[in-house]
């Protein structure tokens, strides 16, 4: 019965921008965008502090209007759908805002009853599902100025979660939390794509969208740079080829004979460059092996996230822009 | 509605499994039965249409909110003690029997002081002359001030607004708080000047300023038609806090200007070279309540005053609403 609707075509995509440009006094925080978020998908958004990702949310959620060019949230025009489309949509925007002498659990009930969905006689059981699911049962009596910030993160996580949605937008959801914390938002993120939900998950992290993400985009200065599934943004730069062993000198000569080329050394590992045409592998490793040269480790490392956005911007990852 | 969905005639209970509060598939399952996304808003979740009732919702969540808040508290407070000090200080003056400056005071006090002593019940008008000009609008400022520009400051107007919670509904359930906040607050001190009134100080038939004599009871009634009338002063100043509000994400800012400019008001009402432009200021027919004390009542004052807070309030409140609806939430 339930299949992901796949025959409309509009139905595809949850987040369609063209041309979005907003800007503030003179610079540009966003450049022409044209961004397509298939439905389905848990979509990085990806770009250094800076860089018009957060801006770009806050058009896509009709909090501004953009100065140029248009945006489509679930098949309707934002901002002016925004009272059909938001309650479809879970919002983490720019790190959590809580009433700091309301308790968590108040709070809660406060945005949902903001909701003009949000049906109140399931209130209750609706927030306190929510506090549950981020695990903040225990702590939901407490004043929200007590929280520490991951537990505002959470607090905000679940305020998104309050209702079954279609797309989940989340900002830096984990900001502030600690390696646990994080680990138990990947988690959470997986499991709700898992039950159908779009994802749309902008960070500064690159590791963080390379573990949850199917597909990515990569903005930089306000702009787009590229945009697509995160195997093909990676498999944009070609891997490299790795041999670990006691023998590195020996096992870089017998490399080069095979056109590797671009070989470094770093203690007892070998990388290198295959070439345009490359060679089966296990002709190189048979190779290796007649050459008498000791491999402990042997294989192809795939070019990381990072990789790819260093060849496509030509600059460091932490470069604000 | 825009999303009068055709099946869901009824306000349409959600799923069963939305009770549980957890994810279960029938949001994605309602999509599918939804599927052919004839309409723009078809989509997984687009079962839920608005309902009825959910703008009461906001407007409770809303009055919750502010009530709730200690500054509210501590505003309260502040207006409950006004006219127990006023009670205090007439009692230990009069402890004697003698009775209050004798007239030299006359216009030292606030209006009515002078009848306290023999009559409990004038503490309430009192009370009210007493904290109208200054403590009930400052008051009213901060927590209009604060209504919007206090969310923008805090972030949670960003969440709010993407709930959806509809900025012209947000703004309007502001607006009705803040007005609940001018009543309450006219009420506390009412309150609190007739419990002290009534503890400390003989009462008895009122003498109306027109010198007749009406019961106590009526007199009552008359102290409450007062109450009204004071928190109907209010309404201006409340309109002009909001749009305040709406200009500035920081809530400090705003309640500083709104009851910055309640001070410049009153103090251009208060010089006689300025009477071009007294009667278009919104505490100009304040004191006008006095009137209600007259046998019969004199309405004219107090036709004046009401006009202008709603006139205050018309052109404000547009102003609030032109500037809120459009302007970019980037707090």
């Amino acid at each position: 019965m339930a299949q992901p609707s796949t025959a409309q075509p509009p139905a595809d995509v949850v987040i369609e921008t063209r041309g979005l440009t907003k800007q503030y006094r003179g610079t540009l925080a966003v450049d022409g965008l044209d961004l397509r978020v298939p439905r389905g998908s848990v979509f990085g958004f990806l770009g250094p502090n800076g860089s018009g990702k957060t801006t770009t949310i806050r058009m896509l959620m009709g909090l501004i209007a953009p100065t140029a060019g248009s945006a489509r949230v679930l098949g309707s025009p934002m901002p002016r759908a925004g009272r059909s489309v938001l309650p479809r949509v879970g919002a983490l925007i720019e790190g959590p805002a809580l009433y700091g002498f309301l308790s968590g659990r108040d709070n809660l009930l406060r945005y949902d009853s903001a909701d003009p969905t949000a049906d109140p006689r399931t209130r209750k059981a609706r927030v306190a599902g929510a506090l549950d699911r981020v695990g903040l049962s225990a702590a939901a009596g407490k004043r929200a100025k007590a929280y520490s910030l991951g537990m505002k993160q959470r607090l905000g996580l679940a305020a998104a979660l309050l209702q079954p949605r279609e797309l989940l937008v989340l900002d830096e959801p984990t900001n502030g939390l600690d390696p646990q914390g994080m680990r138990e938002i990947r988690g959470l993120v997986r499991e709700l794509a898992a039950d159908g939900t779009t994802v749309f998950l902008s960070s500064h992290l690159l590791d963080e969208i390379e573990q949850v993400c199917t597909h990515a985009a990569v903005m930089a200065r306000g702009r787009l740079i590229t945009q697509g599934p995160v195997a093909e943004l990676a498999a944009g730069t070609r891997g490299r080829l790795a041999v670990t062993g006691p023998d590195p000198a020996q096992a870089a000569r017998v490399l080069a004979v095979h056109g590797v080329t671009g070989l470094t050394t770093d203690g007892q590992r070998v990388t290198g460059d295959l070439p345009a045409d490359p060679p089966d592998l296990a002709e190189i490793n048979a190779a290796l092996v007649a050459a008498g040269v000791r491999v402990r480790g042997f294989g192809l490392e795939r070019a990381s996230l990072e990789d790819a956005f260093v060849a496509l911007t030509g600059e460091g990852f932490d470069v604000a822009g | 509605m825009s999303r009068a969905e055709p099946r869901a005639g009824q306000p349409g209970p959600p799923p069963a499994g939305d009770a549980t509060g957890g994810r279960t598939d029938t949001g994605a399952d309602a999509g599918v039965v939804a599927g052919p996304a004839t309409g723009p808003a078809a989509g997984p979740v687009a079962v839920r249409a608005p309902r009825p009732g959910w703008t009461l919702g906001l407007f409770r969540s809303e009055l919750v909110t502010v009530f709730r808040r200690r500054r509210t508290q501590a505003l309260f407070a502040v207006l409950a003690g006004v006219p127990l000090l006023v009670g205090i200080a007439v009692r230990i003056e009069t402890r004697n029997g003698g009775s209050l400056g004798g007239g030299g005071r006359g216009d030292g006090g606030p209006a009515f002081i002078e009848q306290v002593s023999n009559n409990g019940l004038f503490l309430t008008f009192a009370g009210l002359a007493a904290t109208l000009p200054f403590f009930l609008p400052m008051a009213v400022g901060v927590v209009a001030g604060d209504s919007i520009a206090g969310e923008a400051n805090a972030g949670t107007l960003r969440y709010l607004l993407v709930a959806p919670a509809g900025r012209t509904r947000l703004l309007v359930a502001k607006y009705v708080s803040v007005l609940a906040f001018c009543l309450a607050a006219t009420l506390v001190a009412a309150v609190s000047a007739l419990i002290v009134g009534f503890a400390l100080f003989p009462v008895g038939d009122v003498t109306t300023l027109s010198g007749t004599s009406i019961s106590l009871s009526a007199g009552m009634a008359r102290a409450l038609l007062i109450a009204l009338l004071v928190a109907a002063s209010l309404v201006g100043i409340g309109a002009l806090g909001l749009f305040i509000s709406t200009l500035t994400d920081s809530g400090i800012g705003a309640m500083a200007t709104t009851v910055g400019l309640l001070i410049t008001v009153q103090i251009v009402d208060s010089f006689p070279q300025l009477h071009v432009v007294q009667p278009y200021l919104f505490t100009h027919y304040w004191l006008s309540f006095a009137d209600i004390l007259r046998d019969p009542v004199s309405w004219t004052g107090i036709g004046k005053n009401l006009g202008l807070q709603a006139l205050y309030a018309a052109v404000f409140g547009s102003a609030a609403w032109a500037r809120f609806t459009s302007r970019d939430i980037t707090a």
